[in-house]
């Protein structure tokens, strides 16, 4: 590496490049894109959880002057479309159930909103009415929405031909004997531990443009993932690749709900070739919360073991995981993520995971932020202090007893933490944290009348997605590599285009990119752009999921620039007649070592390598571009320490959170701001599962939480300040020495709140509380009933004694 | 979110508005504010044929205080409410939904919506306040509000007809509490608790609660107000009437709270209330 003197731009806490376009109303998204002649498309939807599709009479839309078209399920064919959606996981030595998933239903509806036909024609208003005037006849079939009751005998089937809802079963373990291990314990705490369904909200819904162009295809879609979607349009419409183009514009929020090739996608671009005319779907808020990927909804039954003196032995999950009606592109992988950290920050002598997928009638599960790491950290860390609490020790000295402390630092599992200083980030919270203030705190509080308690949450996770060996087909199963990719263009005049593979959308790579871009070429971030989110320009990308994109695309940058800057050096030495290895980036410029004087810009190498002269290197070719591709060694595990302090009105079970303080280590920091609001984000997306959101189905399958009046999405007025500090353990798996960080706030949070909360609540007499910890739950805990009903897992609460209350 | 097609006119004048209601057939709506009603639409739960809005209608909006009584024109908002300095009413307006809905909702409005879960309808009823409501062809009539809600989203408003003001006595001399308990800040209320307390040397001399989203309609919760008139307003004696304040009452459950949760809410809002009313 070839960055001489300080870093002046990497570790400065910059605005974002971003953010006058995003806050003076000058971004473009794809509702601001309606292209000469375009169509709407609006989708009739399921009103069943379940039901034979007995007609669908769609001649009165059709007799309508303004409907060009009406398709259905039975159009797949006349429509070009080839296979069913795709689901990328193909597991050695495991059979996933897999049900043909077609973009509109045909024969049979599984989940309320499922599609059965599209409306196309004049107006986004009058082809509402238009879908109004489909009529679909329907024949109810017996639904399940509990993942549990769909395992036992005599159970609804969601998919008939399979005979069980049973997806698959796949299992994860490592280290000494389980049972032997768990049988020399001393302790064993058992728990069931239900993380409910969430939705992934983003502020901006999908929507698709779908443009028929000469002989080929732009479709510009709310993505996170462009180029997954460009292969599948091309695989499933028998397109060749290079004439379909993807573009994913400005795009406002994703969080895993946009990771996905979603049906009307494939859909609206064979419709659209078919027609001949643009077409253009924008999502309703109502259809999000109904049919766009939830997340979450797993059941995890926990045994985790320690000897009497606190030593870790074994942990055991053995996980039901619901993934709705359908498998989607990555459905059934998501609970097995979090099984690749089931170790978490401590020395378990055997771990393992069993993990089955079950099929219900509700809206398919996939990724949403921190996909399957959350559900792994908050059984963990929760049962943490259960274990705590039985073996009569202290929260953290129990936690600090087993960290790992040497790294790299393998796991029962085999999996080698990169780097880690679980202690360093401990210690630094406590600095921000005062235990024996909290104390006092906590006396004042019960004098007037409210329960104060206090959780901590020492988690590690596992991102940058992805070595490729370890997680493409003959490792875990995913048909796909997950390398990134960097092309670095320098214009005549020195300033700097780059292209990444990844597909930021909120995350603030067009800052954190040229910021490191800008010092290792000598150059001003300003006059370093970052372009994504369009196969048509930069090399094949994978795009921005899984806190990938810095930790893996930000490394294919540095290789893009380092070669950029060591054709520089080259051409610099050549002029300057100095060795190349005697140039260095200094002060602006590439500068003979020891006479700075001696130097020339970025701009005046460029000028050298666009007008190439006498004095040009025999045999260099012409021009300053460099492209890079990066597939790391292994993951990043990005770790910390939160403490989450909360106060509990008794009387009506209100929770208040007091503060909520993260110390994060996601290495070397190249924008402390945007860490900031990662962390900041990702802890807002936590408190509003632990505390409010739940996506909640009764017991026919229909959908209660259709709007945010009913799907309790936190506000700012109802979040507290966050707390924010860092250490920086530099990883060893790319140069820039950084981790992931988009998901770790929510990876960390649940438990951290829930452990406050039982520790609020524990005078009182309650031992254990699932999530949401809503105020009429946490007052039925605190009497000591439980009257929740509905379809789907109800969590449960503990007191005193093990005594069980659950419904 | 895409509302069906419908009609729109927004007349100059109360007759214009009145008689446009009156023509235009039974679908025919008014619109306020539009922060019951749109929202409705969007959803296609609500499909009015013509919408009259009243922004332009003159002489609906205003705060004034005569001769101890108070009267707000229908078209004020939410924020103009808060902003009045009329005690409970106000304190109450400015816990609606957030800033923006406050800006827009307006009190006619709200009451003419009739949701049990809104604030001003209790509200209303513990001040003892009229609803005056005018019918097409210009003719008059004062509606009690203890009168005027009828069941769920249904009120004593005849078919085209309008709220043009309310009116209440005011409240010198009365103390005050509200408690409204939601999951976020700008929810409508699990539980809402209304309290005025007139006292004489410590003594409850009168005493009125207003319920919110207690059953289908607001309610008074007159055994807590029978319980604690003339009793020393004691913390013991504010509890015991307390424990009343969910009696006779059948709540609508929903998934963030169970029936026995609700009527426990109020009984906890109601002490609360109470005990802000008689500092």
């Amino acid at each position: 590496m070839s960055v001489a003197d300080q870093p002046k731009f990497v570790g400065q806490p910059m605005r974002r490049k971003e953010d006058p376009r995003l806050l003076t109303g000058r971004a473009r998204y794809v509702d601001d894109i309606t292209p000469q002649g375009t169509l709407w498309c609006t989708f009739v939807r399921s009103s069943e959880a379940h039901a034979r599709i007995v007609s669908i009479d769609t001649s009165l839309a059709e007799q309508r002057d303004d409907v060009m078209a009406v398709f259905t399920g039975e159009d797949m064919e006349a429509l070009g479309i080839l296979d069913a959606l795709p689901m990328a996981w193909v597991p050695p030595g495991v059979e996933v159930r897999n049900a043909p998933h077609w973009p509109l239903a045909s024969g049979e509806v599984n989940f309320v909103g499922d599609p059965v036909a599209v409306v196309i024609g004049e107006g986004r208003y009058a082809m509402q009415d238009a879908a109004e005037e489909v009529f679909v006849e329907y024949e109810p079939l017996p639904a399940v929405t509990d993942i549990e009751r769909a395992l036992q005998d005599g159970s609804a089937i969601v998919h008939e031909e399979f005979g069980t809802n049973e997806v698959h079963q796949w299992s994860l373990g490592g280290g000494e004997d389980l049972e032997a291990t768990l049988a020399a314990s001393d302790v064993v705490v058992e728990r069931r531990v239900v993380n409910h369904r969430i939705s992934g909200a983003p502020i901006e819904p999908r929507g698709v443009v779908a443009e028929p162009r000469g002989t080929g295809l732009t479709l510009t879609s709310s993505t996170q993932v462009p180029h997954f979607v460009r292969l599948f349009l091309a695989l499933l419409l028998g397109e060749s690749e290079e004439k379909v183009r993807v573009i994913a514009p400005e795009v406002g929020g994703g969080f895993g709900a946009k990771l996905q090739v979603c049906g009307e996608e494939i859909l609206l671009a064979a419709c659209a070739r078919k027609l001949t005319r643009p077409l253009k779907w924008i999502e309703t808020r109502s259809e999000h919360m109904m049919v766009t990927h939830h997340g979450r909804d797993q059941i995890a039954y926990v045994r985790m073991g320690a000897k009497r003196d606190g030593t870790l032995t074994a942990i055991h999950s053995r996980i039901v995981a619901d993934m709705g009606a359908y498998l989607m592109l990555l459905t059934p992988t998501i609970p097995a993520l979090g099984a690749f950290v089931m170790s978490g920050c401590y020395k378990f002598a055997a771990v393992q995971t069993d993990i089955t997928g079950v099929y219900t009638n509700k809206c398919p599960t996939d990724a949403i932020r921190g996909a399957g790491r959350p559900e792994a950290t908050h059984m963990i860390e929760v049962c943490m202090d259960q274990l705590a609490d039985e073996l009569g020790m202290d929260r953290l000295e129990l936690r600090r007893k087993n960290f790992f402390t040497e790294f790299p630092a393998e796991t029962a599992l085999g999996i080698v933490y990169d780097s880690g200083n679980y202690h360093g980030t401990l210690d630094k919270l406590l600095e921000h944290f005062d235990q024996a203030a909290f104390e006092q705190e906590k006396q004042d509080a019960a004098g007037r009348g409210r329960l104060r308690g206090v959780g901590f949450s020492t988690y590690t996770e596992i991102c940058g997605l992805a070595p490729s060996r370890v997680t493409g087909p003959q490792g875990f199963g995913l048909q796909t590599g997950l390398w990134e990719s960097a092309m670095v263009r320098v214009h005549f005049t020195g300033a700097v285009t780059a292209y990444t593979g990844a597909s930021p959308h909120g995350q603030g790579q067009e800052t954190t990119f040229a910021q490191v871009i800008a010092d290792r070429l000598g150059v001003d971030p300003a006059n370093v752009e970052i372009m994504h989110g369009d196969t048509a320009s930069g090399p094949h990308g994978l795009g921005t999921y899984g806190s990938r994109t810095t930790a893996v695309g930000g490394e294919a940058i540095v290789r893009a620039t380092n070669k950029v800057a060591d054709k520089a050096k080259q051409i610099v030495a050549n002029l300057l007649e100095a060795a190349p290895e005697d140039i260095e980036v200094a002060g602006g410029k590439f500068s003979v070592k020891g006479s700075p004087e001696k130097g020339m810009t970025l701009a005046e190498v460029a000028g050298a390598a666009f007008i190439p002269d006498e004095n040009w290197p025999e045999g260099m070719e012409p021009g300053l571009e460099e492209t890079a591709f990066f597939d790391p060694s292994n993951f990043v595990f990005p770790f910390g320490a939160h403490a989450c302090v909360v106060e509990v009105d008794p009387e009506t079970g209100d929770v208040d959170v007091i503060r909520y303080v993260a110390v994060d280590d996601c290495g070397p920091a190249i924008n402390p701001k945007l860490i900031d609001g990662q962390v900041h984000g990702g802890i807002a997306h936590s408190l509003g599962q632990a505390l409010y959101e739940r996506i909640h189905y009764d017991e026919e399958g229909q959908l209660i939480t259709g709007t945010f009046v009913d799907y309790c999405l936190p506000s700012a007025a109802d979040l507290p300040s966050y707390e924010t500090d860092r250490t920086e353990t530099p990883s060893p798996v790319n140069e820039l020495g950084v981790k992931g960080i988009g998901e770790a706030g929510t990876i960390a949070a649940t438990a951290a709140v829930t452990n406050a909360v039982i520790d609020a609540l524990r005078p009182a007499g309650v031992t254990y509380m699932d999530m949401p910890l809503t105020p009429n739950r946490i007052w039925e805990a605190l009497r000591g009933t439980h009257t929740e009903t509905g379809g789907g897992s109800s969590g449960e609460a503990r007191r005193d004694g093990d005594r069980r209350e659950t419904q | 979110m895409i509302p069906a097609e419908f009609d729109y006119l927004a007349p100059d004048s109360l007759e214009e508005a009145l008689e446009a209601l009156a023509t235009g057939g039974e679908d025919a709506r008014a619109l306020a504010g539009g922060h019951s009603l749109l929202p409705l639409m969007k959803l296609r739960l609500a499909a009015p044929t013509l919408l009259v809005d009243l922004r332009r209608v003159p002489g609906l909006g205003g705060v004034a205080r005569e001769n101890g009584t108070v009267r707000i024109g229908a078209m004020s908002t939410h924020h103009e409410v808060s902003a009045a300095g009329l005690g409970l009413a106000s304190t109450a307006a400015g816990t609606i939904a957030d800033q923006q809905v406050r800006n827009c909702g307006t009190l006619g409005g709200t009451l003419a919506h009739g949701d049990p879960a809104s604030d001003m309808p209790a509200v209303l009823m513990a001040l003892e306040g009229t609803i005056t409501a005018m019918a097409p062809g210009g003719a008059s009539r004062e509606i009690a509000a203890t009168e005027f809600f009828k069941d769920y989203l249904e009120t004593a408003l005849a078919q085209h007809e309008l709220i043009t003001e309310i009116r209440f006595p005011a409240t010198e001399g009365w103390g005050y509490g509200y408690e409204k308990f939601n999951r976020r800040q700008e929810d409508w209320a699990l539980v809402a608790v209304s309290a005025l307390v007139r006292q004489e040397g410590g003594v409850c001399s009168d005493v009125r609660i207003g319920l919110t989203h207690m059953a289908n309609t607001p309610l008074r919760a007159t055994a807590v107000e029978d319980a604690l008139r003339g009793q020393p307003l004691s913390p013991e004696n504010i509890a015991a009437a307390a424990r009343h304040a969910a009696d006779g009452t059948s709540p609508p459950a929903d998934l963030n709270a169970s029936q026995e949760y609700k009527r426990h809410l109020a009984t906890v809002l109601t002490q609360r209330a109470l005990t802000q009313a008689s500092r």
